[in-house]
């Protein structure tokens, strides 16, 4: 038998650099390709996107129906239960995104690609961060009619995208763990909520916070919270995506 | 040009000079789900342009070996070499030089043949005008041109399968692992099949395959050389030309009663 090539360990800095370049873009292209074909497959089905609308909406017309006659004076509570409709919904959202692709085998596909695993990660994130904005911004006007209070400010754009970007990068990354065990969709809420829990207590406070028109400095702490959160899950994923995905 | 610039090279996964003679080393891979042991130090070479079937009874391990070489899976113990490299330490691009069929299609049924193809090219680097033209062109080679347009989910198990086996090769791998891919063929698929197995690869080397397979006699007119796995282990090999006929059944029930 023929003796086995060896590999030329590329010496000259041109040639890593170039490794490097191909690697990164190859990284950025996966990422990219998984999330418009989400975001194709998606405007097609609709799959997703109408389970989560029609589910928070229920959500809140069960506010609604549970507190009658108080809605005026569901100030104070009205946005911890934004956020449980946001995130109840998110969920619903988090679990068909991993498996659709688990169920119809297309999540192997993804995994031969030739780039890090992390790349498929990023992608799916940022779709799953997509729809669940998109139905957070449908629902908001909803909510504010029915609870009486408006939401439409300028100001809460920074909680509303430090909040979904945490749900959406923790939530990804729950959600492949989740995928390759039999209680998948029971395992998704009980692993992913605890994890949560600070994020939601932190856009709920928010939140109240700028609809009762107190100072910035009393949400600053909770918005650094929110970021520093966001920044962990953006990294950590990085490092674990391979061995949630692998066998 | 080196394996490495090959690498660095891709999409099209080209091994066009220093190709390795040896495309595929596996050295005592282990695989143990758990308390249970699948595989127990599988050592298997594939030599540049050799077409393999790897048979052997159900839980032998076949799949998961076939698994671990795609890296899908990783193995417990052991190396893994493909044209040269070692997998562990450019795990990511040598996977540009592996296309894989296996009973799931890989696709996505809210997306046209089409797009599937688009999707799959450029998860490889392909683009522009190279990636339309590797497209159209598979999609004629599999004969599903006419319905490129339409959804997946429209397709018969046939069809998807000519299609996949399209997405497997798009890249133009230089190794093929098939992981009993004649499940639910229609007959047009396996000749299909049969054909890029046998045809030598779009740069006109002869293809490196390696194939599970229950259909002996299918497997036996695609190779040249035939490895029997039983309980993890590879328990016999031989060159397919002298197994012939009747023979291939005692043979191949001798070695996994040993």
């Amino acid at each position: 038998m023929a003796r086995m090539a060896k590999i030329d360990r590329p010496i000259e800095t041109g040639l890593e650099k170039q490794k490097e370049k191909s690697a990164l873009s190859a990284y950025f292209r996966v990422a990219g390709q998984v999330f418009l074909k989400d975001i194709r497959t998606e405007l097609r089905t609709k799959e997703i996107f109408s389970s989560m609308a029609v589910f928070s909406l229920l959500v809140v017309m069960v506010f609604v129906f549970a507190l009658p006659g108080k809605l005026k004076e569901a100030g104070d509570v009205a946005p911890g239960l934004l956020w449980i409709a946001f995130t109840f919904a998110g969920v619903l959202g988090l679990n068909r995104s991993f498996i659709n692709e688990k169920d119809r085998g297309s999540l192997e596909g993804l995994l031969l690609a030739p780039a890090e695993r992390s790349a498929i990660f990023y992608g799916k994130a940022l779709g799953n961060f997509t729809f669940i904005i998109v139905v957070e911004l449908l629902l908001a006007p909803i909510f504010s009619m029915l609870f009486n209070f408006s939401v439409l400010r300028l100001e809460l754009l920074p909680v509303l995208l430090l909040g979904t970007i945490g749900f959406a990068e923790i939530g990804t990354l729950f959600a492949a763990m989740a995928v390759n065990t039999r209680a998948r969709e029971v395992l998704l809420p009980v692993l992913f909520f605890p994890i949560m829990l600070p994020v939601i207590i932190a856009a709920s406070q928010s939140t109240a916070a700028i609809l009762s028109n107190r100072p910035f400095d009393e949400i600053s702490s909770a918005l650094g919270l929110m970021f520093f959160f966001d920044l962990i899950f953006a990294v950590v994923p990085g490092m674990l995506f391979e061995l949630v995905l692998e066998e | 040009m080196t394996n490495n610039e090959q690498l660095n090279n891709s999409p099209g996964a080209t091994l066009e000079a220093g190709r390795p003679q040896v495309m595929l080393r596996a050295r005592g891979i282990t695989k143990n789900f758990g308390h249970i042991t699948v595989l127990r130090g599988v050592n298997l070479d594939v030599n540049l342009g050799e077409r393999v079937i790897l048979l052997g009874p159900n839980g032998a391990g076949k799949s998961t070996l076939l698994r671990i070489l795609a890296m899908l899976s990783r193995p417990s113990g052991g190396n893994l070499e493909i044209a040269g490299i070692p997998v562990e330490e450019t795990r990511a691009s040598v996977r540009s030089l592996i296309g894989v069929i296996s009973h799931l299609t890989y696709l996505y049924e809210d997306l046209t043949a089409r797009e599937n193809l688009h999707f799959y090219g450029k998860l490889y680097g392909l683009s522009g005008e190279r990636l339309e033209h590797r497209v159209e062109e598979l999609l004629i080679k599999v004969g599903l041109e006419r319905r490129a347009g339409q959804r997946v989910r429209y397709f018969s198990r046939g069809m998807q399968q000519r299609l996949s086996l399209a997405r497997a090769i798009l890249h133009q791998p230089p190794l093929l692992l098939l992981d009993e891919p004649d499940t639910g063929l229609d007959r047009q698929a396996a000749e299909m099949l049969a054909q890029v197995v046998s045809e030598p690869d779009d740069q006109g080397q002869p293809r490196t395959v390696l194939m599970t397979t229950h259909n002996l006699e299918r497997g036996l007119a695609l190779s040249n050389r035939v490895v029997v796995l039983s309980a993890g282990k590879i328990v016999r090999e031989a060159p397919a030309q002298r197994l012939a006929g009747d023979e291939v059944q005692s043979w191949y029930y001798e070695a996994i009663r040993r």
